[in-house]
């Protein structure tokens, strides 16, 4: 999708850099440099907002087709796009299941028509997510989606050989496998992490070795196989030990840590409000501070959102019975800025890296996570760092509002998103 | 202080206001008639998503003898099995005046919710494996009454403290008020982290049993029994049990509690049970004692100008 329409992005700074204009026509960035000609292009005045590269989301949770109460293609990838996305890597943990190519290119379609950014299915490692059965990965890596990302997510590939067979069979196609590392029998009936305030407010307890242990053997059978491992939503301090130790060995291993857990605490859960209720679960202190020294120094690979949308009546009921997860997209990049770029962990090109390029190069596409020059696609997203905001549900484009950062002020304002020079989202409004 | 959640809410004083109160009241079960017309005219919904005939049978009595009116509400074939969320039936409550509200549910947590939700007071009736404040504070009571003091008094908790909502209770309160509390289970029924907890831990009943005031047995629930926590009935009986060998072993002045349903044979043999210094049927006289203090503090209001538990909510 493109436009004949032309913009001219006034007053920006790439990355953070010195003032500059950039120009966009037929779909690419035609020109950078200071005080552009209008030239009967559209102005964008971005008062000095930082140019980044659209942002990619590498674990978006999307629920069509089955659970259109709580979000659709279009109204998340309209959340996306108002978040600074312009690509979007959609869960497969679907009803039905994204498990055959049907499916995969039914919600690929979905995405291509909503037109607010690109939506990559995942497909399922197992038939129905059941973790029995290798489902027809080269069938899904064949459809007009072109999956390259296969998970389970919400459930863990437990079985040893499966994980194996799974990781050997995607190389075939230069696929990867993304696992939600959860040991089954160590987190029955998990309710939240394990450690002092579970046991404080008898809720069953999730251990960071279940997490841990599965982690651990993944990245041994991926050195094994030589192949690519991808590690979801990574939330424990041991878990970066781990995949530290395993990239020193040489294992091709990447990992992804979500906003939610660079930010909260399990301490939260005192509320027994479920908005707080997320899996993996909030952790300690100690291990949100890993979590960011391991982002910091690319022991984690990408931030990626775990979006995960629910109806309320999901969530205004008791925590045991509440479902898992919390929305990201509208609110990652401020939470990364909070916790990252305030805190001198990391300047805009780090999170460029972190949110564009590699999330990108993981999912094998090559139109996004390009950097922001002439010639290149022109996938942007303008961000005013300067801006504070409440965060206020009713201004959310996601069809959900299970958002921890309602009422919390956050630092930043996405003011545009250009998807292949189309604004999607202009004066931060969607369009 | 509006609702009561925890016994972690309360202070010292509360807490023994509380233990005074139900030593007045429990006056009046020992009357011919056994009424006051404290709460005349106020309204309390037993709301029980889990059944417990023992519990809501002792709020319903301390209820009835202060002339509250009582409206019980059983999950069981109510608008909650079909379907109606907790939230809906607050709001249910709420609009038919409910002054107080004594819940008791399977999860953990859901008074917490409730008290979010509705103007009245909230009682904790036992939410899950995390709280039941007011079968706490009769234990309180219980080993005042008997021993009389609570202070320095040294208290093992035995069993499943992992589970139990009795256990995390009492240890929170027995430390507020003085009391030294020792727990004792295998290393699979205790919380991971116990060792943050205000008392101490044990593995071993025998060397814990001759030290100890006050011996309070929990049950042991057959799901554990069958999900590795130990090997067999046979075994936790042998080494956590508390049998007449055992028993010769305490301290004369020694008591022996149970919060029951007691499982006799097992987790206490049946002459135990019995014996003059099992509290177990005086366990359940106060706990009408208590309830009715708790509810005549809450719902009188005359706790409001006692401390400030409206800030730690």
């Amino acid at each position: 999708m493109t436009d004949t329409k032309r913009y001219l992005i006034r007053d920006t700074r790439v990355l953070g850099g010195e003032r500059t204009d950039i120009l966009l026509g037929s779909g690419r960035i035609e020109q950078i440099g200071a005080d552009l000609p209008a030239d009967g292009a559209e102005v964008v005045d971005a008062a000095g907002a930082i140019a980044l590269p659209g942002l990619v989301d590498l674990h978006t949770h999307l629920r069509e087709p089955g659970r259109e109460d709580a979000e659709t293609v279009a109204t998340g990838s309209r959340s996306a796009a108002m978040g600074g996305y312009t690509a979007v890597f959609a869960m497969a943990n679907t009803d039905p299941v994204a498990d055959t190519a049907g499916v995969v290119e039914q919600v690929w379609r979905l995405g291509r028509d909503a037109g607010y950014c690109d939506v990559h299915p995942v497909g399922a490692v197992t038939v129905g997510l059941g973790g029995r059965q290798l489902a027809e990965l080269g069938a899904m890596a064949d459809s007009p989606a072109r999956v390259r990302v296969f998970s389970d997510d919400g459930m863990c590939v437990s079985d040893a050989l499966l994980m194996r067979r799974a990781l050997e069979y995607v190389k075939a196609f230069g696929g990867v496998v993304a696992q939600h590392a959860q040991e089954p029998r160590l987190t029955e009936g998990a309710q939240m992490n394990e450690g002092v305030v579970s046991d404080r407010l008898g809720l069953a307890g999730w251990p960071a070795v279940a997490e841990e242990a599965i982690i651990a053997r993944d990245c041994l059978l991926a050195e094994h196989v030589g192949s690519r491992l991808h590690v979801c939503h990574v939330s424990t301090r041991g878990s970066v030990q781990i995949i530290r130790w395993a990239k020193s060995r040489g294992c091709d291993v990447t990992a992804e840590v979500t906003p939610h857990h660079l930010l909260l605490t399990d301490e939260l859960a005192e509320s027994y409000d479920p908005v707080y209720k997320v899996n993996p679960p909030l952790r300690t202190a100690e291990d949100v501070e890993a979590l960011r020294e391991g982002l910091a120094d690319g022991t984690i690979d990408i931030v990626a959102t775990d979006h995960a949308p629910h109806p309320s009546e999901a969530k205004e009921t008791e925590w045991g019975q509440a479902a898992m997860g919390m929305l990201g997209l509208e609110t990652a990049l401020s939470v990364v800025q909070h916790t990252m770029v305030d805190t001198g962990r990391l300047d805009w090109a780090g999170v460029a890296r972190r949110m564009s390029a590699t999330p990108a190069r993981i999912g094998r596409v090559t139109d996004q996570g390009r950097p922001v020059a002439v010639g290149e696609p022109a996938n942007i997203t303008l961000y005013d760092p300067t801006a504070t905001r409440v965060v206020d549900p009713s201004a959310m484009a996601s069809k959900s509002r299970n958002s921890p950062y309602v009422g919390m002020t956050l630092p930043g304002r996405v003011l545009a998103t250009f998807l292949r020079g189309v604004p999607t989202v202009l004066d931060g409004k969607i369009q | 202080m509006r609702h009561l959640l925890s016994t972690g809410d309360l202070t010292r004083d509360e807490a023994v206001l509380i233990l005074d109160t139900a030593k007045e009241l429990a006056q009046v079960g020992e009357r011919s008639v056994k009424k006051l017309p404290t709460l005349r005219g106020r309204t309390v919904v037993n709301l029980f998503y889990e059944d417990s005939t023992r519990t809501r049978i002792s709020f319903e009595a301390a209820a009835k003898r202060m002339s509250a009116d009582v409206i019980n509400f059983s999950a069981r074939g109510s608008s909650v099995a079909k379907g109606e969320s907790l939230k809906d039936t607050a709001l249910t409550l709420q609009a038919m005046g409910a002054d107080g509200v004594v819940i008791r549910h399977s999860a953990s947590g859901a008074a917490r919710r409730l008290a979010d939700w509705v103007d009245g007071a909230v009682v904790n009736a036992g939410d899950g494996t995390h709280e039941h404040p007011t079968q706490a504070l009769l234990d309180a009571f219980t080993m005042r009454e008997r021993m009389g003091r609570l202070e320095d008094l040294r208290v093992a908790v035995v069993g499943d403290i992992r589970h139990s909502r009795v256990a995390r209770s009492n240890v929170l309160l027995l430390n507020t008020l003085g009391a030294e509390v020792t727990l004792v289970a295998p290393p699979t029924l205790l919380p991971v982290s116990v060792g943050t907890w205000p008392c101490s831990v044990s593995y071993d009943l025998d060397e814990v049993l001759p030290k100890s005031d006050v011996v309070m047995m929990l049950r042991v629930q057959a799901e554990r029994m069958n999900a590795s926590f130990f090997p067999s009935a046979r075994e936790y009986s042998r080494r956590y049990g508390l049998d007449a060998d055992r028993f010769a072993r305490m301290a004369e002045h020694a008591i022996v509690m149970h919060p029951g349903p007691m499982i006799r044979g097992m987790e206490i043999s049946a002459e135990v049970a019995d014996s003059p210094r099992s509290t177990v049927v005086e366990q359940v006289t106060n706990g009408v004692s208590v309830r009715m203090a708790v509810l005549y503090l809450l719902l009188g209001g005359a706790m409001q100008t006692t401390g400030n538990q409206g800030e730690t909510r």
